[in-house]
């Protein structure tokens, strides 16, 4: 492939930028201003060169790709990186976003730029690693390190109440990472290497998937998250930064989902085949529940983050329905979402920097002022209620269709999901947006300025490109997923033969 | 040229919708409706090159969706049934645009208006000429959106707001059943375009399908689901409650969507999937059963309503009920017949009405007019022809489709067919009583509007009356000039590949041979009607008044719409935001976060006391656990690794 290790280059590049920013002395205005154009330019470079891994990318392997491998440890573990179909899209999607999270904070940070800029960067290197990695430990590494840059970037530029949700934040996902290590040795210990590469192909014992499989669900069930441990995200969205919002939602959650198709799919087949109508039952509580909380709430940022919720049902639902339009639906369904949510929260961070307040009834008549935030506003609500012709559609349509095969109870709960959406989504839009432009206070609020509009023009073709022409990206996954299905269900089959065999 | 018709809406709603700030009203105004009367123009010609010379075309757009089996393309697809559809949409919306030019001359936000007509022209072509069922999906939500942002036209009146989102949740509701539908195609067919599925639904015949854990039958239940879809967008029984609220939108768009196009994709829908209907006589049987049953319901609350254009809604309502009971009984012609004709002069009298509501600065209330005929006597002219065709008058264009409906019904001699007739025959009735009665309280007798009203009257101008002109011929002529084509001797030439008919049906046959006391019917029906209008409204004009007084229930039964509304507020919008609301404070905030995190770290509080302040710990804590982790790792390996 190619000859200069593109993966660590990308990965560790916000580093880089991290530490020419860590040089930046003083802490007047000039400095902050140094600070927030270091940031943006690292963040451009490595969203420039994250291209060339999409254009050297191999769409006829499900193999990994560009791969990198030094040993450490004795050779017990290694400095292992790769991407396939299934990671590689979403490494595209963190570097994409992260110059609009830092165009986001360009002028809402205004206290400790450099450390907010810092935080940043860190954790972009934190998350593409762990969509690159390819050795547990490291993955491990990046998985759970992750949660410090973001921790701080609540803890420290959050709201009034930041300080009870970062505790949540912390105690679910203590939960979740402690079983996970136990699971990552139990492992190793049975497979001797801890290479992601060699374990796919592994086939471990059954007993030991089933509680590997629930180990590993413990913590991904609480990234993505899904019902019921998904109440730290509501908290966490509240109170996080706008741009710490957009990346949580947009790349935090979506570990989750890919920690599913990366280690409970393919090394615990018989556990997830055994474990799939629990996700389905949780996937399904999960849209009605949280759709229905969505329609009662009064903050406009509790309302989206209970939105994705419901929407990660979707993913969810249509990993485990673990066929080719229910895969491709969920990985389609995370990409898009992370454009849409991203694009939510940048909406409501363009009021809330105006106004300071996140309470939709505090809002109204927005149109009249801000006519091309409404259409920018509509775009989104539209994708998020998944119109076709936007990318929200694309997703959960391939998802549900995925399921219905399945299971038509699932599909008949899941689809209900989407009068909900339309119902809250449209409810919020016309409290803020529509109606007579009647509070004193919003009487001047200002339309978007050149700087939103150029962090929303991106998300705003692409939304609607992706709705129009999904090609693309589902060109990208469809190898690997078919590749993933077929060794799903060779295992499968190879597990009912020595049952028969047993029998017999 | 089909891509013509289909994109240059589109291309007419962007330079409108983005550009129309840089480029000025008027030109806008003449981009979109200068575009989509071409369209129109090239629709007609497509009408008769494919619907007179009989053939099927296919362009291709592009690829949209490929996963795995599943593959769906944008494409063009173009039959006889296409090719009326394109007419009809084209034909209205054109005239639609341009009667708009005058009548939101007022209007600061023109451009935007227009864009929204041309962009629902757009979704609406996209449906219509869909090769697939996902992308007459997209033409079906799109039309969907479209609606919602044009009865929110005027987004200041939270009336407006409260009805656009009705309007789209509604439609939802019957998307819901839809989707569902076109899921269980693909899990069946493996395929999503027509002519893969239409083919292999014949050798399904019969198959059951495991749905929802029971053993139904295949094709029924696929009808069903379809169906469910057409009933929300046609507002048919049950779902029919956002059509009447969606008045609060400009009139034009009534018009335009709540009459004469997007409210009949219900019946394209079913009309599109006939080769699947002829297959399922008990699907068949539901259509007519909720075709019938609106008919007469929406009839029966359009007697009482006083809101001119609300009148006009129920009536709409009740004859897309007419045509799916067409459907039902396999007439299909004649349910694109009078879809056909229907078009024409309910769209003549939305527009004429909204030229009655324009005289009268935006009154809709008919007992504050009356007697407007001196003033407005070309408007009184066109309601007229549109109320003569809507009530059937001979050879007018109502008279031929909708009596072939009645006798449709008679004909399939069956038990529902019986209930069908007797319901439409009475709702003929109904229909010719509220049209009459619509045109008394407009514009005969005495005048009851203000005199600051009378002051301002004035008749509409040229551009209005126009495209009204265009309309009122159709009224009148499209009848005996199409029906041989649609329902007479050449209909099966005429439909070729669009409509497969079983073997078994002869349904356009046998409505020559009823009894004559059938055909006459309707008509006995629309001349009853008139009298009792005529007695009521102007000949003793206390009657109606004496009749509610003596009969309170029934008249705040049909005043209030069999109360749907208030019933569907009760059953499903109030507990849906209650249950919200439980769930959000008990579910997540008592039960999963008490004993949850909150729970826990009240424990954990209360051991670890007061020794950690929480502010400055809470990071360390974490830190520190990872370094645990992190330690316990190396450790682990160090002992087995090596």
């Amino acid at each position: 492939m190619s000859s200069w290790p593109i993966l660590s280059v990308v990965t560790f590049l916000p580093i880089l930028g991290a530490l020419f920013i860590l040089t930046i002395r003083g802490d007047d205005e000039t400095a902050n201003r140094n600070a927030r154009y270091v940031a943006l330019w690292t963040t451009l470079i490595t969203f420039l060169l994250s291209l060339f891994i999409w254009a050297g990318f191999d769409y006829s392997t499900a193999a990994f790709q560009f791969v990198e491998k030094r040993e450490w440890l004795g050779g017990a573990m290694s400095y292992h990186m790769g991407v396939d179909g299934i990671s590689m899209l979403f490494v595209i999607l963190t570097t994409f976003l992260m110059p609009a999270a830092i165009l986001a904070s360009w002028t809402s940070i205004n206290i400790r730029v450099k450390d907010y800029m810092i935080a940043f960067l860190v954790l972009e290197t934190l998350m593409i690693g762990v969509f690159c990695s390819l050795d547990l430990v490291l993955f491990y590494f990046f998985f759970e390190g992750g949660l410090i840059p973001m921790f701080l970037i609540i803890g420290v530029w959050g709201g009034a109440n930041r300080v009870y949700s970062a505790f949540k934040f912390f105690l679910y996902t203590l939960a979740g990472s402690v079983l996970m290590l136990i699971a990552l040795m139990a492992m190793y210990w049975d497979a001797g290497t801890t290479d992601i590469q060699v374990l796919l192909t592994h086939g471990f014992p059954a007993q030991l998937q089933s509680w590997a499989w629930l180990a590993f669900f413990a913590s991904f069930a609480v990234k993505l998250p899904m019902w019921p441990v998904h109440t730290w995200l509501p908290d966490a969205h509240v109170e996080a930064p706008t741009a710490g919002s957009v990346i949580l939602a947009a790349i935090l959650l979506k570990m989750g989902g890919y920690g599913f198709l990366r280690f409970s799919v393919p090394m615990f087949p018989l556990a997830t085949d055994m474990f799939a109508p629990l996700v389905f039952g949780l996937s399904v509580i999960a849209i009605i529940y949280t759709s229905l909380v969505a329609l009662a709430q009064e903050d406009m940022k509790k309302l989206i983050a209970y939105s994705s919720i419901a929407h990660m049902g979707f993913v969810t639902m249509g990993i485990f329905s673990l066929n080719m339009q229910g895969i491709q639906g969920g990985i389609f369904q995370m990409i898009s979402h992370g454009l849409v949510s991203a694009a939510l929260f940048l909406c409501v961070g363009i009021i809330y920097d105006r106004m300071h307040t996140r309470q939709i009834s505090a809002y109204g008549g927005l149109v009249h002022r801000m006519p091309v935030y409404a259409f920018t506003f509509m775009l989104f609500t539209l994708a998020n209620v998944g119109l076709p012709g936007t990318s929200g559609f694309v997703g959960e349509f391939l998802t549900l269709i995925g399921a219905f095969q399945v299971n038509t109870w699932v599909a008949l709960f899941a689809t209900t999901g989407v009068i909900l959406s339309a119902a809250y989504a449209l409810w919020l839009y016309r409290r803020v947006i529509f109606g007579k432009l009647e509070k004193e206070n919003l009487k001047a609020i200002a339309d978007m300025n050149g700087r939103e509009i150029a962090i929303m023009a991106p998300l705003v073709f692409l939304t609607i490109l992706f709705g129009v022409w999904p090609q693309p990206l589902l060109d990208v996954t469809a190898v690997s997923v078919e590749h993933l299905i077929s060794s799903y269900q060779a295992a499968l089959a190879a597990a009912s033969d020595v049952a028969s065999a047993a029998v017999h | 040229m089909y891509t013509l018709i289909v994109f240059l809406p589109l291309l007419g709603a962007i330079l409108a919708g983005f550009f129309g700030r840089i480029i000025g009203v008027r030109t806008s105004e003449i981009i979109t409706s200068g575009f989509v009367l071409f369209g129109a123009l090239l629709s007609w010609v497509a009408f008769f090159q494919i619907g007179v010379g009989g053939a099927t075309l296919k362009v291709e757009v592009m690829s949209w969706i490929t996963s795995g089996s599943l593959s769906i393309d944008w494409a063009l697809r173009i039959d006889t049934l296409t090719a009326v559809m394109l007419v009809v949409v084209n034909t209205i919306s054109g005239l639609v645009h341009v009667y708009s030019i005058g009548y939101m001359h007022n209007d600061p936000h023109r451009q935007r208006f227009f864009a929204y007509l041309s962009l629902f022209t757009f979704a609406m072509l996209m449906l219509v000429t869909s090769d697939n069922f996902l992308q007459l999906f997209f033409g079906w939500e799109g039309v969907g959106l479209a609606s919602y942002l044009l009865i929110g036209f005027w987004y200041k009146k939270p009336s407006a707001n409260a009805a656009a989102i009705k309007a789209f949740v509604v439609n939802r509701v019957g998307d819901f059943g839809l989707a569902l539908g076109i899921f269980m195609i693909f899990a069946v067919f493996g395929s999503l375009d027509y002519d893969t599925v239409f083919a292999a639904a014949a050798a399904k015949s019969g198959e059951t399908v495991a749905f929802l854990g029971f053993q139904f039958d295949l094709i029924t239940t696929i009808c069903v689901l379809l169906f469910f879809g057409a009933m929300g967008k046609s507002a048919q029984f049950l779902l029919h409650t956002w059509l009447p609220d969606a008045m609060e939108g400009p009139t034009p768009v009534s018009a335009l969507i709540h009459a004469a196009t997007m409210v009949t994709a219900g019946v394209f829908l079913v009309v599109r999937v006939s080769p699947m209907f002829e297959l399922s006589a008990d699907a068949r049987f539901f259509v007519t059963l909720i075709g019938a049953t609106t008919a007469f319901f929406a009839a029966t609350v359009g007697l009482v309503q006083n809101d001119i254009k609300r009148v006009i809604a129920y009536s709409t309502c009740s004859q897309l009920g007419y045509m799916f009971v067409a459907a039902g009984v396999g007439a299909y012609g004649a349910a694109i017949f009078h879809l056909f004709t229907h078009a024409f002069f309910k769209a003549l009298l939305f527009l004429g009405s909204g030229s009655v509501i324009h005289a009268c600065s935006d009154e809709q209330d008919m007992r504050k007019m009356g007697g407007l005929v001196k003033y407005l006597k070309y408007t009184w002219v066109l309601m007229l022809i549109g109320t003569l065709a809507l009530t059937g008058f001979p050879l007018t264009a109502g008279y031929f489709s909708k009596d072939a409906i009645i006798e449709a019904t008679f004909a399939s001699n069956s038990n529902i067919g019986m209930y069908a007739f007797i319901l439409t025959v009475a709702a003929a009735a109904m229909t010719s009583f509220y049209s009459w009665r619509l045109m008394f309280m407009t514009f005969h007798g005495k005048t009851r509007a203000s005199d600051k009203v009378l002051s301002h009257i004035h008749e509409s101008p040229l551009v209005m009356l126009a495209p009204l002109g265009v309309l009122a011929l159709g009224a009148l002529g499209a009848g005996f000039l199409f029906s041989g084509y649609f329902i007479g001797g050449g209909s099966e030439h005429f439909w070729a590949e669009a409509i497969r008919l079983a073997k078994e049906n002869t349904i356009l046959e046998d409505i020559h041979h009823v009894p004559y006391w059938v055909k006459a019917s309707p008509f006995v029906m629309m001349v009853g009607g008139f009298a009792l209008a005529w007695l009521f409204y102007l000949a003793k004009p206390d009657l109606p008044v004496k009749l509610a007084v003596s009969m309170p229930g029934l008249y705040q039964f049909l005043l209030n719409k069999w109360y749907f509304d208030e019933l569907y507020d009760a059953i499903f919008v109030k507990p849906a935001f209650r249950i919200g609301r439980f769930l959000w404070k008990t579910g997540d905030g008592k039960l999963i976060d008490g004993y949850g995190p909150d729970g826990i770290a009240a424990r954990v509080i209360a051991i670890t006391g007061r020794a950690v302040k929480m502010q400055s710990g809470l990071l360390y804590h974490y830190a520190f656990a990872m370094l645990i982790g992190v330690a316990f790792l190396i450790t682990f390996f160090l002992f087995n690794g090596i």
